[in-house]
């Protein structure tokens, strides 16, 4: 090799990128868990519009009270987080189980590359199918609901903020377990590790008095990132853009220990 | 540059309680086949790891080119490497997992399909690496190792699970890459594939260093002649042939067996005095043989039956 191609063949930022994003593309998990993801998001969202336009005259005055279009129409974003959450663990976690990470570690001893390859090939990736995927939910969701005019429109204050929140949610929650994955280097600690901090955490948390759950519950990363993509938060919840910064604090920070532990340890 | 291409020195790694590697040294050499021989468990695969700072060592440093191998700009045109066991997502195609490897380099999609059909997996290129075959993985591992013309090819193991096609690709590929003035480093637990293929050795056991000699050495300085001889008369004949350079080892009633003299030796003394013959063989110690008695006290678990068994340890 003349030293002509040697110095072409660094590893580059850009160029570990290249090839998370091949490693990403190239395994059937990825497909599954994001048309999961989609189905999710549309499906849930579209029957919820659906059940709401069509017992609309036999709702309680509660019920009607309750609903909300936007609300029902991302419906769907409640469940398909935790596909964009399993993702970002399997990410990181399935190149452990299979040993891949060996290959990987070889090629870009440096190690830090391809953590930082994989969350912004899956950040994108995440924010790139998340994003049309809300949008079109609600756009469908409003449609179904203009039989009873229940729809409200894009321009409604809050409504592009919510979508917008809603997408960057899902892409913080898959880099969230993205980072957890990377801790634990098992998929089913890292899964287990990321449900019971999102879905587990807020009912523990009910268990104590109000007084002092109160104060910690908007806090918790599933409420504080869940205010950015609420329509009308309630008095508890974080400002939106600060419980989607604190959110993504969490994320960073669960990836910044999984940087320091990959830098420590043995593979 | 330092001379060497790699550059094990003083490296100590504990896993738990347990040493794997004790402040094991050596130099491998350019331009030559280095052979790394130890039976299995005793620390081959790693030290490959911490020449690759896979694994940090507890004390003592490894170097490539001069360097440590995190420190390179372009790891994988220093030293390619087949590393143990798996190291390929199973879901992902042989032809996806080297591209991602090799756009790691910004090496050309051109490359990746030359070796492919190099290693010969032009067929499966598509499929699934977990539906691989032992000798289709190792072949794919191969073809990983070789990526980036790498100046140094470091390989664990390299014919397990190949069939005998395969076995014979393998030796001629690293005497070609040897030959092209390449290092290349190969790992074995089989004495018999090692004379074959390397030139120099690097020997250890339970971690330690043993040996660190050509081949050419290393069988002189191992392999024992011996005589094998049946006789109803044993007993009589094995008092007559003591000596002080003579070793006498009654391995089954009426049969001998016996160092330190040769079969014209043996078979003269026996004519001298009557004594009837039933069997008279030299006996060439095998390079197997010879391995395990130079390994023996470093052998992690010594089995009764390994005694009876030919020497063919079952890979780990």
């Amino acid at each position: 090799m003349s030293a002509d191609a040697v110095s072409l063949g660094r590893v580059t930022q850009r160029r570990v990128n290249r090839s998370e994003w091949t490693k990403l593309r190239s395994v059937r998990s990825t497909r599954w868990t994001l048309l999961v993801a989609l189905f999710l998001i549309l499906g849930i969202g579209i029957l919820a519009c659906v059940i709401f336009e069509s017992r609309w005259t036999h709702l309680s005055p509660h019920d009607r009270l309750r609903f909300h279009p936007l609300r029902e129409s991302l419906a769907g974003v409640n469940f398909a987080q935790l596909a964009f959450g399993v993702l970002g663990v399997l990410t990181i976690t399935a190149e452990y189980s299979t040993g891949m990470i060996r290959s990987s570690l070889s090629a870009v001893p440096r190690r830090l590359p391809v953590l930082w390859g994989k969350a912004i090939v899956f950040g994108v990736c995440a924010f790139a199918i998340s994003l049309p995927a809300v949008f079109a939910v609600f756009f469908i969701g409003q449609a179904i609901l203009t039989g009873h005019h229940l729809n409200i429109a894009l321009s409604h204050p809050g409504v592009l903020r919510s979508l917008f929140g809603a997408a960057l949610f899902l892409t913080v929650m898959g880099l969230f377990g993205l980072g957890l994955g990377a801790i634990v280097r098992n998929t089913a600690g890292g899964i287990a590790l990321l449900v019971g901090i999102m879905f587990m955490l807020p009912p523990i948390l009910d268990l104590l008095p109000s007084s002092v759950s109160d104060s910690i519950s908007p806090y918790l990363p599933s409420n504080a990132g869940g205010a950015v993509w609420t329509i009308n938060p309630d008095p508890n919840t974080l400002h939106p853009w600060v419980g989607l910064a604190l959110f993504a604090g969490y994320a960073a920070l669960s990836l910044a220990i999984a940087a320091v532990l990959l830098l420590r340890r043995d593979t | 540059m330092g001379c060497c291409v790699i550059e094990v020195s003083g490296v100590t790694k504990r896993y738990g309680k347990k040493t794997a590697v004790e402040d094991l040294s050596f130099e491998v050499r350019p331009g030559v086949v280095t052979g790394f021989l130890g039976p299995n468990g005793s620390g081959k695969s790693t030290t490959m790891r911490l020449i690759l700072g896979l694994d940090a060592p507890n004390s003592g440093h490894t170097r490539v080119n001069g360097r440590p191998y995190r420190e390179h700009a372009a790891p994988l045109h220093e030293v390619g490497a087949l590393l143990e066991a798996r190291s390929v997502h199973t879901g992902r195609s042989a032809l996806n997992h080297l591209l991602a490897l090799a756009q790691t380099h910004g090496i050309p999609r051109k490359r990746v399909a030359e070796l492919i059909e190099m290693v010969g997996l032009k067929e499966v290129a598509g499929k699934r690496a977990g539906d691989f075959s032992l000798g289709m993985g190792q072949r794919l591992g191969i073809a990983s190792a070789l990526l980036g013309d790498p100046r140094t090819v470091m390989l664990d193991e390299p014919v397990n699970g190949l069939d005998p096609e395969g076995i014979q690709w393998v030796r001629r590929l690293l005497k070609n890459l040897a030959s092209e003035g390449r290092t290349v480093f190969v790992s074995s637990h089989l004495m018999s594939e090692m004379a074959l293929t390397a030139e120099h050795l690097i020997v250890i056991g339970r971690g330690k260093l043993i040996a660190d000699t050509s081949v050419a050495d290393f069988l002189q300085r191992a392999s024992k002649q011996a005589v094998r001889v049946r006789s109803p008369q044993a007993e009589r004949l094995a008092e007559l042939i003591a000596g002080p350079d003579v070793g006498v080892n009654a391995v089954a009633p009426s049969v001998l067996e016996v160092t330190g003299l040769d079969s014209e030796q043996v078979g003269t003394t026996a004519a001298e005095h009557g004594i009837v013959l039933y069997e008279l063989s030299p006996q060439t110690a095998s390079l197997e043989e010879a391995f395990m008695e130079l390994t023996r006290d470093s052998v992690e678990f010594h089995g009764e039956a390994a005694q009876a068994e030919p020497s063919q340890a079952v890979a780990s």
